[in-house]
């Protein structure tokens, strides 16, 4: 035990985002990545059962569920939320209505957005922004992007400054197609293609 | 073999830049241990005991020498000098310091070998039977398939975070080496019905504390559609499979909770939506992956024996640790890292090396790993057997036991692992002792001991089975009977109480003497034996007399 306790105590302290914080309503900073840089979030989260601010918002399933034909009428860009586990199928007939799909990592370990975005981008179409809200971290980035995903909602530091900096460490061969959007090319249809 | 090319370097190449830089980060702070863990386990690195582990993955069990002896340079370099073989046919070092895993890394990069997938909650290090390519009782090398779900599987984007570890084995004989009925997903390779190759699926086997034998949920899945197939499979998985209780999350507890049927039409739904998209597999491909593996250049007219001299232990080798080889003239060789009162799966540097040295000579520089810690020579022509049997011999690597009493599966146990409440090790050691001079009598019989409920020892699939548990503070051990891991898949049953550290040596003797006074005759091995008598005859032996 010794060697090992000495290397992990050399260690400083977590940075991880401080948990429990919730995710500030209004993207005043610059909280997405998209398109190789922060932006500014003009999206603004509704909290289920308080009314809805002007603007563009992104609403719950629970809440689009029970309220569709108030939210359709609205004359503004609508978002949805999807948590994770949350169905997409029996929605896919609503999508085309939605600008911005979100999906949800409550744990970065929770992988089960991945299969989401890949069945809303391939299965359903979905072609509006999909963005990754929750516990984004700089390791899941690349994995994210190649299943469908091209927005991030990222408040953890270290992440931050990865992309910032340009400096995720990636690998940039795949071994598989992930998809209708990463089609690959070649003689090996089911192998190997470089990002 | 399969032979990188310029994009499986690279591959593995960026990945070991990727996990230096990760490395870099958890000591800088910038990755806290939660966050670094599901990193580094996808690389093999396990925090145990005393220090970390690092697990190498061998994929489908088949090395090369060159690959052998790289091997046993790092056991030399950043290890204490041994290497661990492992039921997943792998290999562990149990003391490599974590600064010196990207060079490592590194190390085995330039022999075309990675740690990618050996342990994490994501597609590990593909099985299959490790008499794959030599054995007569195949209908096709399962390797080509191996190999493709290991390029298709390798740093899968929408598989690395599933709910849990995900197996898969692959075998192409009747007689079922690779143990595919208790693997998350087995895949037996066979002749369809219209002439081609095709699958029988099995999904939802495992170990672990909820032992369950896989359902077979397809018999005649083309070739050309294997990668789409297991694509539909994980998916479900990955959006369905529980994530509330670790111990619920393998994809046992879901195709037990909602039925084999109703998770095959699951499947089957999303599998005919994306069957004909960019997974089919074409013939053309198939062919060219399998074309690494082609036979080697067999010597078409060899000697059925050469003249050595009468030696009773050569002749007690030959019929245990040799096995019929497709071609004429050929043996198929287990070397067994079951040293008498050793422990199981061990092999020093210089063993790894002398194995090396044996398998360039004489067995198409090819060796292989088994699934029950032991290495095979896959293709030995007869006349060399006296040679191979002289050297393995002075390496200590002789011993006649595939297969018998004293050839036990162990988990490393609580020697080493964070998780064990009972050791293993020395279990199997006292075990071997106890019964090595009685198990040519005893005949087959497979002895499997984990010392926790995870069950990495599969006691699960023991003719006799031991599970250490922690009873007060105290290391406490039960027995099971009656499980395989074979095509005859089962599960055991405890017996009864279980027994101290001593005990459960005794205890094991017991049943064994019970079972040579019962048997029919010799050609009755214990499994059959206790599949006639039920187990109430073993439980008298081991419960009544007290």
């Amino acid at each position: 035990m010794p060697r090992v306790e000495v290397t992990l105590a050399a260690i400083a302290p977590s940075t991880r985002r401080a948990e429990g914080a919730p995710p500030a309503r209004r993207g005043g900073e610059e909280r997405i990545w998209r398109d190789g840089a922060f932006r500014r979030d003009a999206w603004v989260r509704a909290v289920d059962g308080e009314p809805l601010p002007d603007g563009p918002v992104i609403v719950s399933r629970k809440r689009w569920l029970a309220e569709r034909d108030a939210l359709a009428a609205r004359n503004a860009p609508l978002g949805l939320l999807i948590a994770a586990g949350e169905p997409v199928d029996d929605i896919a007939g609503d999508l085309a209505r939605f600008t911005l799909v979100a999906l949800d990592f409550p744990k970065f370990s929770d992988g089960r957005a991945f299969s989401t975005a890949r069945l809303l981008r391939d299965k359903h179409g979905f072609t509006g922004e999909l963005r990754a809200v929750g516990n984004v971290l700089a390791d899941q980035i690349p994995l994210m992007r190649r299943v469908g995903f091209d927005a991030f909602e990222v408040t953890n530091a270290p992440t931050r400054c990865a992309l910032a900096e340009g400096r995720l460490a990636e690998v940039t061969l795949h071994y598989q197609p992930a998809g209708s959007l990463d089609a690959p090319a070649g003689t090996r249809p089911w192998l190997r293609r470089s990002a | 073999m399969y032979r990188y090319d310029e994009f499986d370097a690279e591959f593995v190449r960026q990945r070991v830049a990727q996990f230096r830089d990760q490395v870099r980060r958890r000591l800088l702070g910038e990755l806290t241990e939660d966050e670094f863990k599901p990193l580094r386990l996808m690389n093999g690195v396990y925090l145990q005991l005393h220090a970390y582990m690092l697990r190498i993955a061998i994929p489908y069990g088949t090395l090369s020498s060159r690959q052998m002896r790289k091997l046993a340079h790092i056991a030399r370099r950043y290890d204490r000098g041994t290497g661990h073989f492992t039921t997943r046919q792998n290999l562990q070092f149990n003391w490599p310091k974590l600064t010196d895993i990207p060079d490592i890394l590194e190390e085995l990069a330039s022999v075309e070998m990675h740690a990618i997938q050996t342990s994490g909650n994501c597609i590990r290090n593909v099985t299959a039977d490790h008499f794959a390519g030599a054995t007569a009782d195949e209908v096709a090398d399962p390797r080509p398939y191996a190999e493709i779900i290991r390029q298709w599987s390798s740093l899968h984007p929408e598989f690395s975070f599933l709910p849990r570890k995900f197996k898969v084995a692959v075998t192409a004989a009747e007689k079922d080496r690779a143990a595919i009925q208790v693997h998350d997903i087995g895949l037996h390779l066979k002749r369809l019905a219209g002439g081609g190759l095709g699958f029988a699926v099995y999904v939802g086997g495992g170990q672990g504390r909820t032992p369950l034998l896989a359902k077979k949920i397809r018999d005649d899945l083309p070739e050309a559609d294997l990668l789409s197939y297991l694509e539909a499979a994980l998916r479900v998985y990955n959006l369905h499979g529980r994530r509330d209780n670790k111990f619920k999350a393998r994809i046992k507890i879901l195709v037990h909770e909602i039925g084999a049927a109703a998770f095959s039409a699951q499947v089957e739904e999303e599998w005919q939506r994306i069957r004909d998209g960019a997974l089919r597999l074409p013939e053309a491909e198939i062919r060219r992956i399998e074309a690494y593996f082609a036979p080697p250049a067999f010597a078409s007219r060899v000697a059925k024996a050469a003249l050595r001299p009468a030696d009773r232990a050569f002749d007690r080798w030959v019929t245990r640790n040799t096995h019929a080889h497709r071609q004429p003239g050929y043996a198929i060789v287990t070397i067994s890292l079951k040293p008498i009162g050793g422990i199981p799966g061990d092999a020093s540097a210089e063993q790894m090396d002398r194995v090396a040295d044996i398998a360039e000579r004489y067995s198409f520089d090819e060796v292989r790993v088994t699934h029950e810690q032991n290495l095979v020579l896959p293709h030995v022509r007869l006349v060399d057997l006296w040679a191979v049997y002289q050297e393995l011999k002075a390496a200590g690597l002789a011993e006649a036991n595939a297969g018998l009493a004293t050839d036990i599966i162990a988990c490393p146990g609580l020697d080493y692992c964070s998780l064990a409440n009972a050791r293993s090790i020395p279990i199997a050691q006292r075990i071997s002792e106890r019964l090595s001079s009685r198990q040519d009598a005893i005949g087959d019989l497979k002895i499997k001991i984990s010392g926790c409920i995870n069950a990495c020892g599969h006691h699960h699939v023991g003719h006799i089975g031991i599970l250490g548990v922690e009873k007060r503070g105290e290391e406490h051990y039960q027995l099971l009977l009656g499980g395989s891991g074979a095509e005859d898949a089962a599960i055991a049953s405890i017996t009864g109480p279980g027994f101290g550290p001593d005990g459960i040596v005794d205890a094991v003797e017991k049943v064994v003497d019970r079972y040579l006074e019962l048997r029919t005759d010799e050609g009755e091995p214990f499994l059959a034996a206790y599949s006639r008598l039920g187990p109430a005859p073993f439980k008298d032996a081991l419960y009544a007399a007290s």
